[in-house]
């Protein structure tokens, strides 16, 4: 049975993951949030809202760059990982 | 100080390879910096590649180059929750060399096209990712990289739709999401011999087969499968903003389309090898960053070369086109010694010339066209419908189509609209 869920697709993929996250949200700005575009665009579920507030895990973080162009309170400190790090397409 | 390159090529994808290519064909020092591991370790895409203009870059690449298959059936469908329409052109032409197109998978792809430069002359670094321009004036002279400083003639910006030097060299703003389609795929695996029953193939033949309909809930997209030797790509590709104003995830757009009756038993059985996302940059030329300043230039998605016609969706060609444009600019430029805005300028002039700008001026107003919603929800739905009336034998008395027809639109978008739709259309595609 092939999996439905992002978490499970995102666990067959190869990661080199850094030890430093890549991305930093600014949660204060968060908390503001009522629109949570973040939740909707990003296509690995790196961000959550877990009992009001936005989390987010870099570790799946496919670099797509979505979450950037989505967030409407620049509340995102966009970067890519570092070279050699992040995702590492075997298939593409 | 370091060893002064005549090019530095940010991107090992199709644009910085074929850029990086025709550079050290031409004898001039060149550099391609990578941030994946290997060329290609960044890079996703649907999986169709148009070959011309490969095919002038490398005669003949098929023989070479870790293609998958070569598309021998276009097939469109439409479809709404429970039915399907589809459509499929083949021709004999499109299985003799030179092809038309072919599956391909980017992280082999890429790797081999990072090779083809190399043997070229040029040398390619991955690993290494460009943090940042270098300046002198209002002149890019080298970029920072890996902690050190690395100074050229020029830097030609192919990193990619995201293109932080576009932004830094302050040609680009910030990005609208209406201008952007997110794309997921699934790579499934596939024993060979059932792929070719599947989809009635036969040894290097392939099919792209491309879909619109209710599974996108009225977002602006669609999905695709294309067959690769020993998998499949499957994905959908939607309009970000619309996303997030309909509160859902592309996956689980991607999850109803795979379960979709005319899709979900080409699928059974296979087996997910990988999940990848990207964007891909679909507004036209408004949404274009302006493509030169003194000593950079940008190619391929960071320019947001991407043809976009309703049928077509298409990015590699143009970043292959444009990657060649770039250098051809750069070579004139070295030949003159001049890497000013001024000089580079001739960019333009050589993309106004093919069909990398004609195609975006041609079909300029397809993006908008493409967010009409009917597009997606109310026109599949009144031909799956109209379908099934001709082909149901309910014991009722038959009715000509024509009434069919209009008993089925009525139900859905008014005769005027619908008219004014089809001039929409027309003007635009």
């Amino acid at each position: 049975m092939n999996p439905s869920g992002i978490e499970d697709k995102l666990a067959v993929n190869k990661f080199d993951i850094d030890k430093e996250r890549h991305i930093q949200i600014k949660e204060d700005i968060c908390r503001t949030c009522e629109g949570y575009q973040c939740t909707y665009a990003c296509p690995a579920d790196c961000f959550k809202l877990r009992e009001g507030h936005i989390t987010f895990s870099y570790e799946g973080c496919l670099e797509c760059g979505s979450c950037r162009i989505m967030c409407d309170k620049e509340a995102i400190e966009w970067a890519l990982p570092r070279a050699g790090f992040g995702i590492c397409y075997q298939f593409g | 100080m370091n060893q002064k390159f005549d090019a530095i090529v940010v991107g090992a994808g199709p644009a910085g390879c074929t850029c990086g290519l025709i550079l050290a064909k031409a004898g001039l020092e060149t550099l391609i910096v990578e941030r994946g591991k290997f060329a290609g370790a960044k890079n996703m895409w649907g999986g169709a590649l148009y070959g011309p203009s490969l095919n002038e870059l490398v005669p003949g690449f098929w023989e070479e180059a870790p293609v998958e298959r070569f598309i021998l059936r276009h097939r469109y469908s439409l479809l709404t929750e429970e039915a399907s329409l589809s459509t499929e052109f083949t021709t004999k032409k499109f299985g003799k060399p030179p092809y038309n197109s072919f599956s391909v998978l980017r992280s082999k792809f890429d790797r081999w096209f990072a090779s083809k430069a190399e043997q070229r002359g040029a040398v390619v670094a991955p690993g290494l990712e460009a943090e940042d321009l270098m300046w002198e004036g209002n002149s890019v002279t080298g970029i920072r990289a890996g902690g050190d400083e690395l100074p050229a003639s020029v830097v030609v910006a192919c990193d990619g739709v995201n293109s932080l030097l576009a932004e830094k060299a302050g040609l680009r703003g910030k990005l609208s999401a209406r201008d952007m389609k997110q794309g997921v795929k699934e790579v499934i695996q596939l024993p060979r011999q059932l792929i070719d029953q599947r989809f009635n193939l036969r040894g290097e033949e392939g099919i792209a087969w491309e879909f619109i309909g209710s599974f996108t809930g009225g977002i602006p997209g669609g999905a695709f499968v294309y067959t690769n030797k020993e998998s499949l790509s499957v994905g959908v590709v939607v309009q970000l903003s619309a996303l997030v104003e309909k509160k859902v995830s592309a996956n689980d757009l991607l999850e109803d389309f795979k379960q979709h009756p005319a899709v979900e038993n080409m699928l059974a059985d296979g087996k997910l090898a990988e999940y990848s996302a990207h964007l891909i940059p679909v507004g036209g030329k408004t949404m274009m960053p302006t493509l030169y300043t003194d000593g950079f230039l940008i190619a391929g998605d960071a320019a947001a070369f991407t043809l976009t016609t309703g049928l077509v969706l298409e990015g590699a060609n143009s970043a292959i086109a444009s990657g060649k444009a770039a250098a051809e600019t750069v070579i004139r430029a070295k030949q003159r010694g001049d890497f000013s805005k001024k000089s580079l300028s001739y960019y333009a002039e050589l993309l106004q010339k093919s069909f990398v700008l004609k195609d975006m001026e041609t079909f300029k107003r397809a993006p908008r066209l493409l967010e009409n919603p009917r597009l997606y929800r109310q026109y599949p739905e009144l031909v799956c419908d109209l379908a099934e009336k001709i082909f149901i034998s309910d014991g009722e008395p038959r009715k000509r189509l024509w009434k069919l027809f209009r008993a089925s639109q009525k139900k859905r978008v008014s005769f005027w609209r619908m008219i004014r739709d089809f001039l929409q259309i027309k003007r635009s595609i």
